[in-house]
């Protein structure tokens, strides 16, 4: 393997883990606050895609606005979820909405196939961003390679900035341990919960983009196996934390492009160490890499 | 003395079957420390929480009347988050720190309704200087302090609204006897700087020692109510709670 080959790998790994990632602080933020786990992310993340599909391809806008009009979208269609399908059962028992959560991602996926049809939709990807770079050492670098985790990591960044930094962020921390004590602080809890699902839907948007752009191509059930590995990376890192789940994704993404680089024999097992890597973690270490608590998970 | 801040009318409370709360009437003028004593079980942390809008209660009137502005409002049926905007502030029974979140988070967390960047620091300062082991942690994660640094912070934290009426359930449960002191001297210092106390107390004489009036919850009804010295003479209390 050349030093070029290991670049494209690195980089390789480097983007899909950080998307993993950027998915997987939707499935955390929401976990660390209602206890539910969010099936409907994963379609989520594939509405993004369809978004930026019709704007930019369908209807020729440029690509700036069509990411802004994807990400707006994508925002409103996480908050419905939340208003028509969690809010109703806040108090029911979680698994009600672990039912209703399934339930609404099937619904995403089968109202996606009736609308766009299940035919796969190629994307055209801007050729600013398919331009190799070469550097010394004949080392080449795709533009879009390298934007995708940059975008992620400066995302995270401002999430853990809001998170850390600001009021709702305060508050959503202080709601995913005691909702009842945040709520007599003065704390409308249901605004915060659906501050989390925004920012989730944003960032899962964003992640359903850059996807659409690495694989060039957009169709229904594309949020499935993103999603369920983004949900193993979230597990991975420590469920409920959002570092810890950036850091699961960029594992996940580099054990699945690493052990398919130095082992080609193994690729038709790729899909396989997601969950592997989650039976470890689980057996190990099953408050995942960053994760402080058990009692009450999953 | 005498001026209403909180008149509750045939409050109750039930839990399915259990009848927890049943017809209390209790009033609390502006300046006063209240104090509702009872034993474990006797309904006390049900009013209160009935009171703050964290269970479903009924009653012929609940009625808050700010100081502020002297309007009364019912508070019957409004969530919780609204209380504190009104004015009303509970440290809840078992502390209920944040435990993940530094003493700092904690009490910004109890001034979140408010945006006035400078009083928040004001109050803070104020609430450190109550309680000036909490200044030492500030940075500390909540899990981290002792069982009396945490009361002092759900306190603090409970303060840091600038409430009111400052509601506190059980300040002095499970501190050393030295802390229960403590604890109890602060809450006079507090109410002497013009906060309207209610306070629920396992710990009677203390209890009594500090309030103004007092009543007594026995299996969900007042059994008697009078002046603190009243109260802390009175056989039957003494022989119920206070000992003999
Ligand atoms: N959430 C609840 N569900 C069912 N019963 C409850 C609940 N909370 C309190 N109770 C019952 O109501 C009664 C009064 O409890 P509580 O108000 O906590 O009393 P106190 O604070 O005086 O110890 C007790 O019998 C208690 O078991
Ligand atoms: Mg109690």
């Amino acid at each position: 393997m050349n030093l070029n080959i290991f670049v494209q790998h690195f980089i390789n790994a480097l983007s899909l883990g950080s998307l993993y990632g950027l998915v997987a602080v939707g499935y955390t933020m929401v976990y660390g606050i209602l206890r539910l786990i969010n099936f409907a992310h994963g379609d989520i993340f594939m509405l993004g895609a369809y978004f930026v599909y019709f704007a930019t391809i369908v209807y020729k806008l440029p690509w700036a606005v069509g990411v802004v009009i994807a990400i707006i979208g994508t925002t409103i269609c996480g908050l419905l979820v939340d208003r028509i399908a969690y809010k109703p059962l806040r108090e029911a028992p979680r698994i009600s909405a672990l039912i209703s959560a399934i339930g609404v991602s099937f619904f995403i996926e089968n109202f996606a196939v009736v609308v766009f049809t299940g035919m796969p939709r190629p994307v055209v990807q801007p050729p600013i961003l398919m331009q190799p770079i070469v550097l010394p050492g004949d080392v080449r670098l795709i533009p879009l390679g390298i934007l995708v985790p940059i975008v992620a990591f400066v995302l995270v960044g401002c999430l853990l900035w809001l998170l850390y930094r600001t009021k709702p962020g305060l508050a959503m921390r202080a709601i995913s341990f005691d909702i009842e004590t945040t709520r007599m602080m003065g704390v409308s809890v249901n605004r915060i919960i659906a501050l989390a699902f925004g920012l989730g839907s944003a960032l899962a948007a964003v992640a359903g983009i850059l996807w659409a752009l690495r694989y060039p191509r957009v169709e229904p059930f594309m949020g499935m196996t993103p999603g369920i590995k983004a949900f193993i990376a979230a597990v991975f890192g420590g469920i409920g934390s959002v570092p810890g789940a950036m850091i699961g994704g960029l594992i996940l993404g580099f054990v699945e492009i690493m052990s398919v680089a130095f082992f080609p024999t193994l690729s038709g097992y790729k899909d396989a160490f997601a969950f592997c890597l989650l039976i470890l973690i689980l057996l190990f270490r099953p408050t995942g890499l960053l994760g402080e608590r058990l009692e009450d998970k999953i | 003395m005498s001026e209403a801040m909180l008149k509750i009318k045939n409050l109750n409370v039930n839990y399915g079957a259990i009848h927890a709360v049943r017809d209390v009437s209790i009033e609390i003028n502006r300046g006063e420390i209240v104090t509702l004593i009872g034993a474990n079980g006797a309904g006390k942390s049900s009013v209160i929480r009935a009171i703050m809008g964290l269970v479903k209660s009924r009653s012929d009137e609940m009625t808050f009347i700010s100081p502020r502005d002297n309007k009364p409002v019912s508070i019957q049926g409004k969530p919780a988050e609204a209380h504190v905007k009104l004015g009303i502030s509970l440290s809840p029974e078992g502390r209920r720190i944040l435990p993940q979140l530094t003493v700092e988070e904690n009490l910004n967390l109890g001034a979140y309704i408010r945006d006035d960047v400078n009083g928040i620091a004001d109050d803070m300062e104020y609430v450190y200087s109550l309680f000036p082991r909490l200044k030492e942690r500030r940075r500390q994660k909540g899990s981290t302090l002792s069982g009396g640094e945490q009361q002092m912070l759900a306190v603090g934290r409970a303060l840091m609204s600038r409430p009111d009426l400052l509601m506190l359930d059980e300040p002095s449960l499970g501190l050393a006897p030295i802390l229960v002191e403590e604890v109890f001297e602060i809450i006079r210092t507090i109410n002497a700087q013009g906060r309207t106390i209610l306070l629920v107390e396992q710990n009677a004489f203390a209890a009594l020692k500090a309030a103004h009036r007092a009543y007594v919850l026995e299996v969900g009804t007042i059994g008697l109510s009078g002046t603190g010295s009243e109260l802390l003479n009175d056989n039957k209390v003494r022989a119920a709670y206070l000992g003999g």
